[in-house]
């Protein structure tokens, strides 16, 4: 007890010790019931799990689950204005100790988790485009996933994805912060195999979970060198010790190895969760997963983890003098963003082009972290969580509508079609989000980001001018091919060819010459008809899936989006268009996101805000960057503006249709000639080579997958025929002996008499001889 | 062993069959119930119906009865008698039950062959 209370003594005197200014303030104490939050996800979560084992055929999981989140959001959003009115500091709140070990009476000799919640601007932040999108996207699931057989089996995975990723975003420790790490990635798994009968989906679903692992590795290495060099892994401590250099024993660690072996190691955790670099391919793939899960795990929350763990460590990485991880962490977003961006002018199929897609804005998203800009990060994760959602529940409505049809040059004018209008006003907001149209949040997020690039001074992030011109480069590029795919799909002549998913192709099939009846349709004026569908039509439909779609005797009518998704889409496209609002608020201190960002952990002095100068970590001052002699900040707003219309105008040439919407620049007149297939004829194979994805998955097959692969088969041979042979041969020899000895069962009584016999003959001779 | 030692009953026998040649000794019975045994033995394992095998195995009983007797007498005791009188009535006991089993074995082949049964071979 002597020796504890000593303990807290140092501890409490280095907390103090901790500066207040420029530091990270130590937090107050905050209310037990934001443990509700996490706790309410999961308790739905749980109930859709009971509900799957007792085989509940109705729309209860989903409610459940719904409601659940919905109160999970409005619980954040309570606590979010108590600190936004309040003081701002951190809050923790410990429910209860987790993990408590001690092998001496040292200060560093102890082991303490708890469960408990460390809430600043960054977790509050995370939390609250979380929650509130986890309810919208369950909200449009509810219908999307109307009739699938893993209806409770969806929502389960999805209340306990919210939970994990609550826990990764609020828990007080790195240990907290793993576990949800990896309980994202487990309900990932299982969401993006969620049709577990395509071979498609569980491959999909392997290489997202095996590819992580690879990053995860590289996170738990990082959390066990946090320990060893600060003898603590709780924030409250960490973010008092780090600035000091200290560890909890009060021995200095600067000047080590560590330095920078720390956020590098925690960097490939996040590059893994992320998909950036050489890990981004799984992201692509996951799209195998229903529409909903893409929009919430693999575009706004879960790949955005990866973000908020460097801005979160965000002093662990600003600790390193020498920057190595910040410079690779901003040189693999710019790759990755301009990479990814390459493959997307290509792809075909608009889902994975919103995949890609994400990869890209996820470069943007860890250039900016790497050029010293989490708030610019920040903001964008926050902005590109809403419009990118609403790009995805747009796609999964074109999916859901067109029997998965997902072929951009196989749909046209989709907006035109009844019950599409929304559908199409809101891609429409999305792409122009997407693609950094003036006054929209998209449009200041990206432009904060690239002013950020172009003022990081070369001197503390090398070539950080080359990565600010390579982003500008990929802005451009996004803008071509967002609207590529809006000019293809959504505009123009109304054309359509029926995917073959016979699940969907279900909802609009009908006999030729008959209208679609509404039995099992439900009415179409009145929105959606899966609400209150009869028995009877859930055979119908049943029956309709089995059989295979006839083009010679069937049509295909599109179906429209019903009224829960349409509420959903509209919903997301307010918060999208009053997200832009944000910017205005709170200004001179980078818009709201920016005031809620620099109470966090990842508050670094951004260069160039009042002083032309920025204060490296060691003390040195760097004069900031420039946009061509202007100031980036200032110059940023027209740039960007003019690069991407630059690129709208281009896809509009190449892919607009005839007529006004093209803006009187494109030709299309059909679903698929375009004046792009002259280009792209001209460009030879590198057009089919970018759709291929630059053959990365094929590379990585050959130069890991295959050597695995035949390594494993020796080592299935030197099994099979060393180490089987032996164990086969100890079996044997028993075997062998036993079919000696064999005939001496012969199963006749007076020979058995005789051997006995024989027997008591030897014994006595054997007496006898002993005896004398 | 003095001729004192001997029980009355022996004398008796040994006045009998001193004509033989020479006095009746314990080795005498031993040599009988020797011979008796192994006549048991050979008879069971040259023959092939049931009934003589049972029999034999009888006449090998016997052969231990008289064994066990004569070391009784040998130390002036009575437990050997008692021990074959017991050995008699399980016998006879014993003998009822394998006879019935012979005629079961009987009824299942029509013969009595030991060796038609031989479907323990290994």
């Amino acid at each position: 007890m002597i020796e504890l209370s000593g303990h807290l003594a140092q501890l409490s005197s280095i907390l103090a010790a901790a500066p207040t200014d420029g530091g990270i303030p130590a937090p107050t104490d905050g209310p037990a019931w934001f443990g509700l939050i996490p706790g309410l996800a999961l308790l739905g979560s749980i109930a859709a799990l009971v509900m799957m084992f007792f085989r509940v055929k109705s729309k209860a999981p989903a409610w459940t689950v719904v409601t659940t989140l919905g109160a999970s959001f409005v619980l954040t959003l309570i606590g979010f204005i108590g600190w936004y009115t309040g003081d701002q500091l951190p809050q923790v709140s410990t429910l209860w100790t987790w993990i408590s070990t001690s092998w001496g009476s040292e200060p560093g000799q102890s082991f303490h988790a708890d469960i408990g919640f460390y809430m600043d601007g960054l977790s509050w932040l995370w939390m609250l485009f979380v929650t509130g999108l986890a309810t919208l996207i369950g909200l449009y699931a509810n219908e999307y996933m109307a009739g699938d057989r893993g209806y409770a089996r969806f929502f389960a995975a999805f209340g306990l994805f919210v939970m994990s990723m609550a826990c990764l975003v609020m828990g007080d420790n790195l240990v907290l912060l793993y576990l949800g790490w990896e309980g994202v990635g487990l309900c990932s798994y299982l969401l993006i195999g969620h049709y577990y009968r395509r071979p498609a989906a569980v491959a999909a679903a392997k290489k997202a979970f095996i590819i992580n692992r690879i990053g995860d590795l590289g996170l738990a290495l990082g959390l066990f060198l946090v320990f060893t060099t600060y003898g603590t892994i709780r924030y409250e401590e960490l973010f008092a010790l780090i600035p000091q250099g200290v560890d909890i024993a009060g021995a200095s660690v600067t000047g080590q190895w560590t330095e920078w072996a720390i956020p590098c190691l925690l960097m490939l955790g996040a590059f893994g969760k992320s998909a950036q670099l050489f890990f981004y391919v799984w992201l692509p793939d996951a799209m195998e997963g229903p529409t909903p899960v893409s929009a919430l795990i693999h575009a706004a929350t879960m790949v955005t983890a990866g973000v908020y763990l460097i801005a979160r460590m965000y002093p662990l990485f600003a600790a390193d003098p020498n920057m190595v991880a910040l410079t690779i962490v901003a040189w693999a977003g710019v790759i990755t963003a301009f990479w990814a961006a390459t493959i997307e002018m290509a792809m075909f199929d608009i889902k994975r082009v919103m995949g890609y897609s994400t990869v890209s804005q996820l470069g943007f998203m860890f250039a900016a972290l790497g050029l010293l800009g989490t708030t610019a990060a920040c903001f964008h994760v926050f902005t590109h969580a809403f419009f990118k959602a609403s790009l995805f529940l747009g796609v999964g409505c074109v999916m859901h509508g067109f029997g998965g049809q997902l072929d951009l040059r196989k749909l046209s004018g989709v907006m035109w079609m009844s019950g599409f209008r929304i559908v199409g006003i809101v891609m429409l907001i999305g792409c122009i989000n997407l693609s950094g149209v003036p006054m929209t949040a998209g449009y200041f997020s990206k432009d904060m980001i690239l002013a950020q690039a172009f003022t990081t001074p070369g001197a503390l992030i090398p070539g950080a001018q080359w990565i600010a011109w390579l982003l500008l480069i990929t802005a451009g590029m996004t803008a071509y091919y967002t609207f590529r795919v809006f000019f293809r799909v959504f505009v123009g002549p109304k054309k359509f060819y029926p995917g073959d998913d016979p699940e969907l192709l279900a909802l609009g099939r009908h006999p030729k010459g008959e209208p679609l009846h509404h039995g099992h349709h439900g009415e179409h004026e009145h929105g959606h008809g899966h609400d209150d569908e009869s028995p009877d039509s859930i055979e119908d439909l049943r029956t309709l899936r089995q059989k295979e779609f006839d083009p010679e005797t069937e049509e295909f009518d599109p179906h429209p989006p019903g009224r829960a998704m349409n509420i959903v889409l509209i919903i997301l496209m307010v918060c999208t268009l009053a997200a832009s609002s944000l910017y205005f608020i709170n200004k001179a201190d980078h818009g709201w996101v920016g005031s809620i960002v620099h109470h966090s952990t990842a508050d670094y002095p951004a260069p160039g805000d009042s002083s032309k100068t920025v204060i490296a970590p060691d003390g040195s001052e760097h004069a900031v960057g420039t946009f061509l002699g202007f100031d980036p900040h200032k110059a940023m707003y027209y740039v960007s503006a003019v690069v991407g219309l630059i690129g709208i105008l281009i896809a509009a040439y190449l892919h607009g249709p005839k007529g006004a919407w093209g803006l009187f620049l494109g030709n299309r007149t059909r679903t698929d000639k375009v004046r792009c297939d002259a280009v792209a004829a001209r460009l030879g194979p590198i057009p089919r080579w970018a759709e291929n994805k630059w053959y990365v998955d094929e590379f990585y097959d050959f130069i890991i997958r295959k050597p695995l692969w035949m390594i494993g088969n020796i080592f299935h041979l030197i099994d099979k025929l060393i180490v089987d042979g032996l164990v086969n041969g100890a079996g044997l020899a028993p075997r062998a002996i036993a079919q000696s000895l064999r005939p001496s069962q012969n199963g006749i009584l007076q020979s058995y008499a005789v051997a006995m016999a024989c027997g008591v003959g030897v014994i006595l001779l054997i007496a006898f001889l002993l005896t004398t | 062993m003095t001729r004192e030692a001997l029980p009355i009953v022996v004398a008796q026998a040994d006045a009998l069959v001193t004509g033989l040649g020479g006095p009746l000794t314990m080795y005498h019975f031993l040599f009988l119930s020797a011979i008796l045994f192994s006549l048991g033995v050979i008879g069971f394992v040259t023959r092939r119906n049931m009934i003589i095998m049972f029999l034999c195995t009888e006449m090998m009983f016997q052969a231990a009865g008289i064994a066990l007797i004569a070391f009784s007498r040998y130390h002036l005791n009575h437990t050997g008698e008692v021990f074959v009188i017991f050995v008699l009535t399980i016998a006879a006991a014993e003998a009822a039950l394998a006879l019935a089993l012979v005629v079961l074995l009987f009824k299942r082949r029509e013969t009595l062959d030991a060796e038609n049964w031989a479907a323990l071979r290994g």
